[in-house]
């Protein structure tokens, strides 16, 4: 493979693993933290595309507009989003069976995806990136890379390392930590659990939302697109470990990597792959990589 | 004496819905064809679920690789020999079931839900992206197969009420089966996995064993299932194994209530019932087209309301009107 061409499948790999690492990392936090499985954590992803799509004239109208703007706009949407959905929703299955939390999330897929039909359509629609990062970088003589997508990796890498600071070095960082550990003990501390549990979840939420409208105007948004990345964030939480921040972001630039490498090289078994590095994985580590407590 | 009223009401029950093509239209009865096929769907699931406490997410991938295989197997304008296409369909969908499961196995609670579904959504992808079975479009099986020895065809389900009878009777012998499966020692084993895996193996049993053909038997009958379907639409594409029709069929499981068989069969009925309802433009209007959402909207209300299905129903009223007198009395 020549060289130059190696190099910009590298970045496409570590763009779409980071971006993965994105929406992952929300779903680990809810489900390590909250024990909840959250099937409708990809329909937080597609809102995030979609509201990105919805907003900009908006925002352009509004607030002068600015493709920052809109994707701050639509963290903050999504986080008060998810806030409410744990309070209306979530807040009732902690202690229910994982089974009723499939299906209750189940649920939630099909009413997000259809008041998305509504609301939107069902087209494809194409989300433009700004001006500033439409241009391209030089790689050689004729290959170019696309400075959006350098942009994309910068922005997860800004959040990744962000989200490490806040778990590990706030104090609300170690209160999370403490209620993902011992929920009885922490409440019995003098912590409002559930309004910690709401934080998190609405975090968790906003991450997924994030992921979504930056990721607009590379993948344009369509329906379904929640559930195509649903699939694929929750291989990288079995690998990694369900609960673990490291193990996601491992296992997100592992599967980034098979995945954009397994298209290039066997086109025809790219949607397989993934899986196969999954199955074998799990015959060693039948917990994944990283286990956590 | 209860017992044998069941036994009649639930004969007196196979009669009357053998005996239902006769009375209703064409619309109606291919509506009971569909809930019977799902109801064997279901029933195969609950022999995870319900039976062993394996929650699966991808049982789709199953009842999708039958169907997948017997259409491919068929030669293409005649009709295929049911006496090798109906054992070499589940066979494949069994095969699939052991060598993922196997795997699938050694994974406990939410990593075995997540796993299952990504293995249904590996087979959906070798459906979805290469060309065995014609891509996204799907591919069509123009003649149902038929039961052939030599020349002598001994049944021919292309009268649409010969197949009927004969979906009846593939439900009633797999619900026979799995009746009979559950009351064996293999069965006992397999409610006490269920109850605590610890104490079985401590108590000496090989859980793996027991798991891993349970896993392989519900492939197997999920795989009746699916090819079924296929022989009725005489159309497979890969949203069969997709992983809303697993969800779908996992939510008939827990509607009917987890733990009985017969409360798939009742999940069955009432959730192709309820899907029928909110698409009813009769009923809803022009709104029916955006009967996801209203089907949302119930799913989440039934999970939220009625966490023990509708079997657990009756015990859930009772239980409450038993409060209510005691409340009562306590006054």
């Amino acid at each position: 493979m020549d060289p130059v061409i190696f190099l910009i499948q590298c970045l496409n790999a570590i763009q779409y693993g980071l971006l993965l690492f994105l929406v992952a990392s929300g779903l680990t936090l809810i489900f390590g933290i909250m024990g909840i499985i959250n099937l409708a954590h990809g329909s937080f992803y597609m809102i995030g595309a979609y509201m990105a799509f919805a907003l900009e004239p908006l925002v352009s109208q509004y607030l002068g507009g600015g493709f920052l703007a809109t994707v701050l706009a639509c963290i903050v949407l999504a986080a008060l989003l998810g806030y409410f959905l744990e309070w209306a929703f979530y807040s009732y299955l902690y202690h229910r069976e994982h089974l009723q939390q499939v299906l209750m999330t189940y649920g939630l897929i099909l009413v997000f995806e259809e008041l998305r039909s509504i609301i939107i359509d069902n087209d494809v629609h194409g989300v433009s990136a700004p001006a500033w990062l439409s241009g391209t970088i030089p790689l050689s003589d004729v290959m170019t890379y696309p400075t959006y997508r350098l942009f994309i990796s910068a922005v997860c890498i800004v959040v990744a390392v962000l989200m490490y600071w806040l778990l590990s070095r706030t104090r609300l960082g170690m209160m999370i930590r403490a209620g993902a550990s011992n929920r009885e003990m922490i409440n019995s501390l003098g912590i409002d659990i559930n309004r910690l549990f709401r934080i998190v979840f609405a975090l968790g939420v906003a991450l997924a939302a994030l992921a979504g409208a930056i990721a607009a105007p590379v993948s344009s948004v369509y329906p379904g697109m929640g559930n195509a990345i649903i699939i694929i964030c929750f291989v990288v939480v079995v690998i990694g470990g369900i609960g673990s921040i490291k193990g996601a972001f491992i296992a997100a630039m592992l599967i980034g990597f098979v995945d954009t490498f397994g298209q290039v090289l066997f086109p025809q078994a790219a949607g397989v792959l993934v899986y196969v590095m999954m199955a074998a994985i799990l015959l060693f580590k039948p917990e994944g990589l990283f286990k956590q407590g | 004496m209860q017992r044998s009223f069941r036994n009649i009401s639930v004969l007196v029950l196979v009669v009357l819905v053998a005996l239902l093509p006769m009375v209703t239209t064409d619309y109606y009865s291919a509506l009971v064809v569909k809930i019977m096929i799902y109801a064997l769907f279901a029933l195969s699931l609950q022999l995870l679920v319900g039976c062993t406490g394996l929650v699966s997410m991808g049982h789709a991938a199953f009842f999708g690789i039958s169907a997948y295989a017997v259409t491919l197997l068929s030669p293409e304008y005649v009709a295929g020999n049911m006496l090798w296409l109906v054992p070499a369909a589940i066979g494949c969908a069994m095969v699939y079931a052991l060598v993922t499961g196997a795997l699938v196995l050694r994974t406990k609670g939410v990593y075995f839900i997540m796993v299952t579904l990504a293995f249904a959504q590996m087979a959906y992808y070798v459906f979805h992206d290469t060309k065995l079975g014609g891509g996204s479009d799907g591919i069509y099986l123009y003649v149902r197969p038929e039961l052939r020895l030599g020349d002598w065809v001994l049944l021919d389900i292309s009268n649409s009420y010969t197949f009927y009878l004969f979906t009846l009777a593939c439900l009633l012998f797999s619900w026979a089966f799995l009746a009979m499966l559950m009351r064996s020692r293999f069965g006992a084993a397999l409610t006490g996995i269920r109850v605590n895996e610890q104490r079985m193996r401590a108590a000496g049993f090989s859980t793996f064993g027991y798991k891993l053909t349970a896993y392989v038997v519900a492939a197997g009958f999920g795989g009746l299932a699916g090819l079924l379907y296929a022989a009725k639409d005489g159309y497979v594409n890969p949203e069969l194994m997709g992983w809303e029709q697993s969800g779908l069929v996992l939510f008939m499981v827990i509607l009917g209530g987890v733990g009985r068989l017969w409360g798939a069969i009742i999940g069955a009925v009432g959730l192709i019932l309820l899907q029928e309802f909110f698409q009813s433009s009769a009923i809803f209007g022009a709104f029916s087209i955006h009967w996801h959402l209203t089907f949302g909207l119930a799913i989440i209300a039934l999970v939220a309301f009625m966490p023990n299905g509708l079997i657990g129903l009756t015990e859930q009223l009772r239980a409450r009107r038993n409060r209510a007198t005691s409340s009562a009395t306590a006054h």
